[in-house]
This record gives structure tokens, sequence and C-alpha cells, in this order.
């Protein structure tokens, strides 16, 4: 079998098994694929290799010809030391409680809502407007960044977490989009039955329909999490007092400083180890949810 | 749309009650659509023709911000080249690495969960802490990629601070995060019918006639998903030139966002902010128009969407 979808599992009938030319070029087009996929892979995977290598090296180690691949001794303290060379446990919790938590709990609670209403009551004009939604989630977001942050530094919202967190209670285009998806898939009869007892549409919301889309809830919870998390042109934009800065804000703070290389000692270790704890979080979530990411990112290209 | 003007009057209860329900239930969007994006769009097309530095009241200049940036801005063309430049490499290639690599993963190969983790992680890592390990690999004096140059005796490269290689070097990193396009492709491979694959292998088509005539015209929806949106991502792309270069070596990463970033928000010209704002949105819409039309050509809407 030579096709390039073949997928494990099925065996084709061996038809060609006389045929071996056809076998030759099969054994090619493994050797081809494989001398592809691992130099490739490993260079996808170096930098991140490379970030948490470098976190355990030393001066001495860092500055070396040829580079070194595996460092010994290693030095974990790093990971404690250049955490407390800025305030980046005051980051985190800035990065966590006043952005991360209540923009997933916004996003999702508003959007939940919104795409209830664009999927599971039928209402006159209902397909035409959500079009609106689709043309908006192609909106560049250069074209609002100005006008907003006029608008947010009149109602004297700058250095405050107001900016990126309030316009999430008004639902976003994308999650709205994703859910409308899953919730169209679940049968129309599933909410007949319950209007006929008597249940009102909030009622069928919350105690039908979302009960059977706690994984597409995760989907959605998870990809605002990462944007929220790894967002840095916002805060740069409306944070500029220092003690509410993020963990985005507060890397680049760092760099700074461990660029200054002259007076600045283990300046490259440091800012990768803060780099590797920043990342950790999205690596760690991403290793128990892979599939929740893999389906979520899948279900993005189902418009075509 | 002509025919529900007529049926207005003639809505059932039951009509009127799942129309009041359904606008309640799309309010917040609604709202949110007016506040966030209706009256931004407005107020920065009103900004555009204004000069305003946040501090005295906006001065109305007309179309002044848009002819100065077309005819008389030493900088506008420059960053308008590095974009295009930019994007015109960036989204091809990035989409077409990541067509390839989606396809040698949907074959029959071992540990392949692995192989897609390993290529979807870089995405999903905050861009300032690839950035930070992106700065440190490509650095000239103490980068890893340089440090075995040197080791071998062979001509460093100046990733970074060579106005030449700048460009490539940021497209290697917007490449290396390309993950997510992978994963996307990979999911639509997998939805394509094994049967037309194994029709194809019984009139004897070899593996060019496969990928050309079956999996290219089932995935062309998909590949015109990943065009459009890389090019809505690359057009704006601001945190890793951002960190990584500034926008120098001699202005040759100064990007359409880095250069509106400054404009708005070091030098305070929200009016000529506002105009670049406006004229990336156009050449977006452009793009993207041209993509679609040509599309018909190219992108095959099988029978069920």
């Amino acid at each position: 079998m030579t096709s390039i979808a073949s997928e494990t599992g099925t065996r084709p009938v061996p038809r060609y098994r006389h045929d071996t030319g056809h076998r030759w070029q099969t054994v090619l087009l493994e050797i081809i694929k494989y001398s592809v996929l691992i130099p490739l892979t490993a260079s996808f995977a170096f930098p991140l290799y490379w970030m948490i290598s470098s976190a355990l090296k030393v001066d001495s180690q860092v500055y070396t010809v040829p580079p070194i691949l595996l460092p010994f001794p290693i030095h974990p303290v790093n990971f404690i030391e250049g955490w407390q060379i800025l305030p980046f446990t005051r980051y985190a919790v800035n990065s966590v409680v006043f952005y991360t938590v209540p923009a997933v709990a916004f996003t999702v609670l508003s959007s939940t809502i919104v795409a209830y209403g664009f999927s599971r009551i039928r209402w006159p004009g209902r397909d035409t407007i959500f079009w609106l939604v689709v043309m908006t989630m192609m909106l560049p977001w250069a074209v609002t960044m100005v006008p907003l942050f006029i608008t947010f530094k009149w109602l004297g919202w700058l250095d405050t977490y107001r900016p990126l967190v309030v316009p999430a209670l008004f639902s976003h285009p994308y999650i709205v989009f994703l859910l409308r998806q899953f919730f169209m898939t679940l049968p129309e009869e599933l909410s007949d039955a319950a209007r006929i007892d008597g249940a009102s549409e909030f009622g069928i919301l919350f105690r039908i329909i979302l009960p059977l889309t706690k994984p597409a809830l995760a989907v959605v919870a998870l990809f605002r999490f990462l944007w929220a998390w790894n967002d840095y042109l916002g805060p740069l934009i409306y944070l500029r007092d220092e003690n509410r800065y993020p963990l985005a804000l507060g890397i680049e703070q760092l760099s700074t400083r461990a660029n200054d290389v002259g007076n600045f000692s283990n300046g490259i270790p440091y800012l990768m180890a803060v780099s590797t704890l920043v990342a950790l979080p999205i690596i760690v979530t991403f290793f128990f949810a892979q599939r929740t990411f893999i389906e979520g990112i899948s279900l993005t290209g189902m418009k075509g | 749309m002509a025919a529900s003007t007529q049926r207005v009057s003639r809505y059932t209860p039951q009509e009127w009650r799942n129309l009041r329900l359904g606008l309640l239930f799309v309010s917040p969007w609604a709202l949110g659509f007016l506040l966030f994006t209706i009256y931004p769009l407005l107020s920065s097309l009103y900004y555009s023709l204004t000069r305003y530095d946040l501090l005295r009241p906006p001065v109305f200049l007309g179309a002044k911000n848009y002819l100065t940036l077309f005819f008389d801005d030493p900088h506008f063309w420059n960053v308008m080249y590095n974009t295009i430049y930019y994007v015109g490499v960036s989204v091809p290639f990035g989409v077409g690495a990541a067509f390839l690599i989606a396809n040698i993963l949907n074959s029959r190969i071992v540990a392949r969960s692995f192989f897609r983790s390993v290529i979807y992680i870089p995405s999903i890592v905050p861009a300032v802490a690839s950035a930070m390990v992106w700065q440190f690999l490509m650095n000239v004096q103490y980068g890893a990629i340089n440090g075995v140059l040197r080791y071998f005796g062979l001509p460093i490269i100046p990733f970074l601070s060579n106005p030449g290689w700048a460009k490539p070097s940021l497209i290697l990193v917007a490449i290396w995060a390309q993950g997510a396009a992978v994963v996307i492709f990979l999911a639509a491979l997998q939805d394509v019918p094994r049967s037309l694959y194994e029709a194809a292998t019984v009139d004897g088509a070899n593996i060019w006639h496969k990928f050309r005539n079956v999996t290219i015209p089932l995935t062309s929806p998909i590949i015109l998903f990943n065009l459009i949106m890389g090019l809505i991502v690359a057009f704006q792309e601001f945190t890793v030139p951002w960190l990584l270069t500034e926008g120098g070596p001699m202005n040759s990463t100064e990007f359409y966002l880095v250069h509106l970033y400054r404009n708005a928000f070091e030098y305070l010209r929200m009016g000529k902010a506002s105009a670049l704002a406006w004229i990336l949105f156009l050449i977006i819409v452009v793009f993207s128009l041209v993509i679609f039309k040509t599309s018909a050509r190219w992108v095959y809407y099988g029978g069920e969407k």
C-alpha cells in the first residue's frame, strides 16, 4: 500500500505481491518519509529543548563553542533565583487573577448564551445576523485597536485589566462560532421535549444543553485561557504600572536586564528559566488535555 | 429578505416569542458588536481624517493623513514592502510546509501523535517566551546556531543583526509556530474517504496522481481557510518582530503593526495610526477577496457542503 493517506489498521489486499517495482517504491517512500520527518520534528523541538537546557546552565556553560547540549552539572536553582529577580509571583497573580480567570469565565458564559440564541432558538433573521458574527471573526484587530484605546483612556481604565476583560462579557465571535457548531449537533427533540414540560430557554440551556456539551466548553475555555495567558500586545498597550504587569510583560522586563551581559551574571539562564516557567502551564495543560486541544483546533477548520 | 418584510405582520405569536427570546440571547453579542466593533470602526475612520495626540482635541485634516502616507512619507512604502515581503513569503511557505507535514503525518507512521504534539506545541507556547529563546538561539556572539557554525569553522550568520537576514529569520520563527495549521490539515486529511484512494489505486494511480487528484481537491477548502487566516495573522504580526528586532536592523523588520503601534503609542499620532489601520484593513479585504475569487478555480466543494 503506497497511498499517502493509508491509515494504520486495515491491511490492503496484497494484490501487487508480484510487482517488485511497486514494493521498492514503498520502501523508498518510507525512507524519504522518515528522513524528512525525524530531522523536521527534531528542529521543531530544539528551541524548546534549548530553552529548558539553558535554564539549567551557568554563564560558563552558556558562552562556549561548541554549545553544550547536555549541561553538567545542572543548576536547577536558576528557576528560583531567576523568578526572584523581579516580582514574578506578583506578575503570576496578575496574570491569573486579574486577566486569565475573568477573561475565561466571562467569555465562556456570555458566548454560551449567545451561541444558544444563534442555534437552539428559531427566530426570523437569525442566520443572516450570524453572518455578521462570522464577518467580525475576520476583522483585523488593528482597526479597532486605536479607537478602543482612546475610549478606554476616556473611561479612565488605563493601568487596569478592564480593557482586557470587560469586552469578554459581550462574547467572542470565534467562540460563539465554535459553540454554535457544537449546539447544532444536538437533536432538536431534546429542547422540544423540555419545552413541552414547561422549561424556560435558560433552563434548557443550563440543565440540558450544557451538561451535554462539557467537552465543547472545555475546548473554548482552553482556547480563551491560551489567548489571555499568551497575550502580549493587550497588556503592552494598557498597562504602564509595573506592579500590574502580567507574566508576558515581566519576561520582557527581565530580558532587558539579562541581555546586559557585562553587568549581570547568569542573565541568559535566568531568562530561559523564567520563560520555561511561563510556558510550562501551557505545555502541562497540553499534555493533560491533548485530545481537547486537537479536537478544538480541528473544528476550527470545519467551516472551510 | 424581500419576502420577510411582507411576512412581518404574519408572524404567529410563537414566532414573536422566539424572536424576542432569540434577540434576548444574542443581545450580549449585539451590544458588544455596537460598542467594540461598529463604534470603533466608525470613530477610527473619523480619527484617520484628523490630527489627534490625545492631549488636544482632534483637528480635522480631511484626507491629509492618507495623502502624506502615500506621497510624502519616507517610511510608509518601506513598511509596506517589509510587510508584503513577510506575508508573501511566510504565508505560502507556512501553509505549504504545514500541508506537507500533515500529509506525512497522515500516512502510516509510528508514533504519529508524538510527532504531531512536538510540531503543535511551538504554536501554543507564549510568543514572548519563544521570542526569548529565538533571540538567544540566533544571537551572533553566543547563539547555539552560530556556535555550531563556528565550531566547524563555517561563516557565522547574522540572523537578526543584518538587514538582509532579519526578515527571513523572522519568517523562520513564524513557520516554526505553524503547528495549528498542521493539526487543521491533518483533521481534514483524515476526513478524506479512504475508498477514493482505493479506487484510484485500482485505476493504477501512483502516489503523485492520488495527491494531485484526490488529496488536494478534497482538502482545498481547508487550504483556502488556512491561507486566509494565515494572511490575516501575518499582516498583523507584532510580538515576535517587536521583541526580536524592534523593527531593526535599519528598519528592515518594521512591519505594519510595529509601525502602527509606534505611531499610536510612542508618538501619540492617533490620526495617522488610524489612517494606517484603515489602509491595512482595505489591503486585507482586497487580498482575501482576490484569494476567494480565484479560489472558485481551485477549491472543490463536494456534495455535502
